[in-house]
């Protein structure tokens, strides 16, 4: 039998690959069939039913995305009874929904808004279902904002959280006209296992689900002239912000970025990638250290493998899921954190100015990071660390308020001190990023060489596959890790949550013999991260992957030991890595949460 | 009014006493002589959607899978329909034998009765019987075992897929189709699943031959059927009748001498006023001329007392309220449906939106990823175009 399949789409001819779906074939025609509960990312609910197109010779319409091809099919999409229902569905999809667009965060970026503005609905004939409904608005979570009035019902949220993130704090409660999205006993989605990712924000097609912003309370510290405002951005922040203001995926903004920082008030622009490299240190030499006490002194209170912490999606998905665990875990701060810790002592001492008059503020690609910032351990400067997370769209909303032509702005640098980076700081914003980042030093810190890579890219740790593997034979140790000599490092990569747990259980289960694991609670990594620019798509992730990958490429210093900075930084104030002033500053404990 | 112009047929409630023998018998012929006898018979889905049975079977037959199911679907659900409950009750021998034959043809040793919730009450006698049916199965040397899976409630999980869903622990939403059961069903295995009535007339067409049964009905609608009849009758309750009969000789036996609509099909299915009567038979297709309606059995009459505005006001809250929710032309449509006819009733809208309102229905019927939401067409139109004035005034 062959495996290829003849169709029509309106009457022009293709050959698919048995198995495509209608939805699939279209586009290689270059026909666009609109959809709303579709999302590459996830599998076919075929619930929305915009995609409805007409199939000759049947009287029922098919569902484009969830529909196989088969020979001989002829499609129509464009027909008047697919055009007539299409607008029935969306004309009732904005009969449920709170359409007050106005006043809706994502107005101007929004699915549904989008297919009533091209299906021009102008006329609301259907009865207006949504303003007798008594919705409710969840705002206890730090991150996430959950408005059930702007809810269309297509469930994306629900698999992102359950296929993507194996967290499944969303679900579809009650049938009928009370048919909702709701939580185990419909709780506050603070109070339940969800990890604040926000790739349901990234998934949502319209503003049910959005990211807590902080827009005005930042306005509000720039505007104060008592305050000193300190700005730190993630890795990926850089290679996402464009899309958001005009430009195309994958385009580096480093120093526009930069550039519209200073423009928008604040007074210093600083990198968390300075931080990042600190990570390393800290990180790496934890490593070191709980490989000597596992594999030398056969203490038992250390674990192996130990698990990186920077995703604050992870770490709380580790407490709920694997409360027995934590030990595995390094105890360092996410970078993020790190930053925030020495604004408000090292900085602050640096400038002269007292870190009560510090504001801190971090530009992430990241809904977590919003939580882990109001985590009551991060508190360790004497002040909350940091004050403010707004994610990358918040900071595009804050750059268009201001007025700033984005692309015409000078490539700018970020102010010293705490601002300088390495290569390795910049590839934390993607999955295996932090694991290559640490192989570069940890490697080089025990043999005196770097590592046996070419042009030290560790390729098996890249990549978009789920769970990535690899294997470093360490050979040649200096006399003071001789305990390492002929150890093969055994290395895991993994990202989103569903992935991490595929990795857990295989260590809990002893069935896993890793040193160190590297996770990244978002697909792709930070850059695909759940405050990164809407939509992200397999594709586009992709392209931010290879953003990263150039600008580490492009930076004089690729290794975390070797910035400057971060070496005045332990010379001057911290004294040496994984020691007595970072264990107070850097370095945190977890919390044993339960399942529910 | 109880003119008996129509034949009693006594088949299925007929108690007879040697399940041993017919299938000891059913199970020495071979698996294409018994699919041929029943895809000779002519017998169809008697849920109410009329897929030949005997297709169903060769299709699920010849599907590759190390593992299938047979699943009978007890969810009895549609409003007016309480016959299944009966032969559960009176005959479930008859029922497990055709489960147990169906297992044998398509190579399933397990099967399950999906039984409605509400049906509770049964499940102790029943399990009594499915064990002295085990205990037949072994003495014939069959390897089969029936287990009972009780519902909860939603109406929706007699849809056919969200009953594989409900089975499998989760939330009860129907599945794209294609692909259908018998290739992947429950547990994503090849499963026939049939109706408890569908699979008792099994029983006949292998105890008697595919002819006995043949020989009732007309054209394409062979056999006799179960019909629950209720509402403004003399004589409420269970019958059983050929297929094919005119909704008029079915009223002058049923019906009270003022009988204005009969609800053939339960709330999804079609209004007949009095002036059509004569024209529509009940099968699922024409006698030699005019309608058929398919049906499960439900056959609700309304004489002149009753408002059919309320009649159908009293359909769409159950729509409204049993839909899973999943789809959009479903959940949102049933709503508005709702709503509209209100809203034309109380004056707020013009008595021109009964047409937007039907038109939105059509589109259900298109557009609806399942049975529930494409069949709620059925009562609206047929209703609202048959006693508009009952819905304006």
């Amino acid at each position: 039998m062959s495996n290829t399949v003849n169709l029509t789409i309106n009457g022009f001819d293709v050959s698919v690959p048995k198995g495509t779906t209608v939805l699939e074939a279209a586009e290689l025609l270059g026909i666009k069939i609109p959809v709303l509960c579709f999302h590459k990312d996830l599998c076919i609910a075929g619930n929305c039913r915009v995609c409805v197109v007409e199939q000759v010779g049947s009287k029922k319409l098919v569902a484009a995305c969830a529909t196989p091809v088969h020979e001989g099919m002829e499609i129509l999409t464009n027909s008047l009874l697919v055009r007539n229902s299409r607008k029935h569905m969306i004309e009732l999809l904005l009969s449920e929904h709170n359409a007050d667009c106005t006043k809706c965060y994502r107005n101007g970026n929004c699915e549904l808004q989008d297919l009533a503005s091209e299906y021009k609905i102008t006329n609301q004939d259907f009865i207006d279902l949504a303003v007798s409904r008594a919705y409710t608005i969840d705002a206890f979570s730090p991150s996430i904002l959950k408005d059930d009035s702007r809810c269309i019902r297509c469930q994306r949220c629900v698999r992102t959280c359950d296929e993507l993130q194996s967290v499944g704090a969303l679900a579809v409660a009650h049938k009928g006209d009370h048919m909702k999205i709701s939580t185990f006993f419909n709780k506050p989605i603070s109070e339940v296992v969800c990890t604040n990712c926000g790739q349901c924000v990234i998934h949502c097609p319209t503003g049910a689900l959005i990211e807590r912003n902080y827009i005005e309370e930042v306005w509000t510290a720039i505007a104060d002239p008592t305050k000193h405002v300190v700005v730190q951005t993630a890795p990926a922040v850089r290679i996402g912000l464009g899309e958001e203001l005009g430009l195309s995926p994958g385009e580096r903004v480093t120093g526009k970025m930069i550039a519209a920082l200073r423009r928008l008030g604040f007074n210093s622009v600083l990198d968390t990638d300075f931080t990042a490299d600190l990570t390393i240190l800290e990180e790496g030499t934890e490593l070191l250290h709980r490989l000597e006490k596992v594999l030398v002194e056969k203490d038992e209170k250390y674990k192996l493998p130990m698990t990186t912490s920077c995703s604050p999606g992870w770490v709380k998905f580790f407490e709920h899921i694997y409360p027995d665990m934590l030990d595995h875990m390094s105890t360092c701060k996410s970078p993020q954190q790190m930053f925030g810790a020495l604004a408000k002592t090292y900085y602050a001492k640096k400038i002269g100015v007292d870190p009560e008059n510090i504001v801190s503020v971090s530009i992430m690609p990241c809904t977590a990071k919003k939580f882990e910032a109001n985590r009551p351990e991060m508190r360790d400067s004497g002040y909350k660390d940091v004050d403010y997370v707004l994610t990358t769209r918040e900071l595009a909303i804050m750059i268009k308020q201001a007025g700033i032509e984005f692309a015409d702005l000078p490539e700018e640098k970020y102010d010293s001190i705490m601002g300088k980076s390495s290569g390795a700081g910049v590839i934390f914003g993607t999955t295996g990023g932090v694991m290559e980042a640490a192989l570069r030093t940890a490697y080089e810190i025990v043999t005196g060489r770097e590592v046996p890579f070419e042009n030290l890219n560790i390729t098996p740790v890249r990549g978009l596959e789920g769970v990535k593997e690899a294997k470093i034979k360490i050979e040649g140790c200096k006399p003071e890790w001789k305990f390492l000599e002929g150890v093969e490092l055994k290395c895991a990569v993994a990202h989103t949550l569903a992935n991490a747990r595929k990795v857990m259980d295989l260590v809990k289960s002893g069935k896993a013999d890793y040193h160190f694991i590297e996770v990244m609670a978002c697909p792709g990594g930070c850059l695909g991260g759940g405050g990164q620019p809407i939509p992200t798509t397999p594709e586009i992730r992709q392209k931010r992957m290879q953003a990263i990958y150039e600008e580490d490429m492009s930076l004089p210093i690729r290794k975390s030991h070797e910035n400057p900075e971060v070496q005045q930084l332990y010379k001057e104030f911290l004294g040496e890595p994984y020691g007595h002033l970072s264990h107070k500053l850097l370095h945190t404990e977890y919390v044993e949460r339960q399942r529910y | 009014m109880g003119k008996n112009v129509l034949k009693r047929i006594d088949l299925i409630f007929k108690h007879e006493d040697d399940c041993h023998e017919v299938l000891q018998k059913t199970l020495k012929r071979s698996d294409d002589e018994l699919i041929n006898e029943l895809i000779g018979s002519g017998l169809k889905g008697r849920g109410g959607a009329g897929f030949p049975t005997g297709l169903k079977w060769k299709l699920t037959r010849e599907a590759q899978g190390d593992v299938k199911y047979v699943i009978c679907n007890a969810d009895e659900g549609e409003p007016g329909t309480f016959k299944d409950r009966e032969i559960l009750a009176t005959v479930p021998y008859k029922v497990l034998t055709g489960m147990a034959v169906c297992g044998k043809i398509i190579g399933a040793t397990n099967g399950y009765i999906y039984l409605r919730g509400e049906y509770r009450y049964l499940v102790k006698d029943l399990e009594a019987e499915i064990n002295k049916f085990h205990k037949i199965c072994d003495e014939v040397g069959l390897n089969f075992r029936i287990k009972i899976f009780l519902g909860y409630g939603a109406y929706i999980c007699g849809e056919e897929s969200a009953l594989f869903e409900s089975m499998e622990g989760k939330r009860g939403e129907p599945r794209n189709k294609p692909p259908f059961p018998t290739e992947f069903g429950y547990m994503g295995k090849p499963t026939v699943i049939n109706n408890v009535e569908t699979l008792a007339h099994t029983w006949t067409i292998f105890k008697y031959g595919a002819k006995k049964f043949r020989d009732l009905g007309v054209q394409d609608s062979r056999g006799s059927k179960l019909f629950s009849i209720s509402g403004d009758t003399p004589i409420p309750g269970i019958y059983e009748l050929e297929l094919g009969m005119t909704v008029e000789e079915f009223v002058e036996d049923f019906g009270d001498g003022d009988t204005k609509a009969v609800q053939v099909g339960g709330a999804s299915g079609f209004c007949v006023p009095r002036k059509k009567f004569r024209d529509i038979a009940i099968g699922y297709q024409g006698k030699l001329t005019g309608i058929s309606l398919p049906t499960g059995g439900s056959m609700m009459l309304f004489n002149s007392s009753r408002s059919m505005y309320n009649v159908l006001h009293n359909y769409l809250e159950f729509f409204a309220e049993e839909s899973c929710g999943q789809c959009t032309p479903c959940r949102v449509g049933t709503q508005q449906l709702l709503q509209g006819i209100k809203a034309v009733k109380r004056g707020e809208k013009p008595a021109a939106y009964l047409d937007k309102l039907l038109s939105l229905s059509e589109t259900m019927k298109a557009t609806a990823k399942c049975g529930l939401g494409q069949s709620v067409a059925n009562s609206f139109q047929s209703i609202v175009e048959n006693f508009r004035e009952e819905m304006i005034y």
